[in-house]
């Protein structure tokens, strides 16, 4: 009973962490803007790696397994949110503006 | 279902290289690597899980950390053009 209880629950964690992924990917690919693309594919790295990493860790139980988990979604909430940022300060320090308001002609045309 | 995990890391890891290959900016490119090498890292985590030794975390676990050093130089040589030099700011650009 437990351990179907838990297979549930990590393949809907799973699902749903790769349906995050997947998500995050067409918005990198379709977003108009440097600015914007970084939404898209920081949501892969939080949802979509969180909810795999908990659905891994779910099916893995009490063991060194979940440590080693634990340890990578450390590491990645700790480093995406710095890369983030570093990409963005990098690219606006050399110029490159995000686009506001109203310029669906323009963004039309890199997506 | 780690198999439908791997699929669906697969699908974001080709639109990520998608994105990197005609990103019009390098800076596009920077962001679609940084992705890729995250979905790497779970990839080689559901891998492990799905080939049934989940003793490929290790390598996941280094893999991240590697992910993130690339990432970092690659960004300080674009914005300072140099690897060796300190945290400030360039001059004459906003």
């Amino acid at each position: 009973m437990i351990g179907v209880v838990a297979d549930l629950v990590s393949w809907a964690l799973i699902l749903g962490g790769s349906v995050f992924a997947i998500i995050g990917g067409v918005g990198m690919v379709r977003l108009p803007d440097v600015y914007a693309r970084m939404h898209g594919a920081s949501l892969t790295d939080t949802l979509g790696a969180g909810l795999i990493v908990a659905g891994l860790a779910v099916q893995a139980g009490f063991t060194l397994v979940t440590v080693k988990l634990i340890l990578i979604m450390i590491f990645l909430i700790i480093t995406s949110p710095t890369s983030t940022y570093a990409l963005a300060n990098a690219a606006f320090t050399r110029g490159l503006k995000p686009i506001l308001g109203k310029s669906e002609d323009e963004s039309s045309k890199t997506s | 279902m780690f198999a439908a995990a791997t699929l669906a890391l697969l699908v974001t890891m080709a639109l990520a290289l998608t994105r990197a290959l005609l990103g019009p900016t390098i800076y596009d490119r920077v962001l679609a690597v940084n992705a890729f090498g995250t979905k790497t890292v779970l990839l080689i985590a559901v891998l492990g899980f799905l080939a049934g030794r989940p003793d490929f975390l290790d390598i996941s676990l280094v893999y991240a950390l590697i992910n993130f050093i690339g990432t970092i130089a690659v960004l300080k040589f674009l914005k300072f053009g140099d690897l060796g030099t300190h945290g400030e700011e360039p001059e004459g650009e906003s």
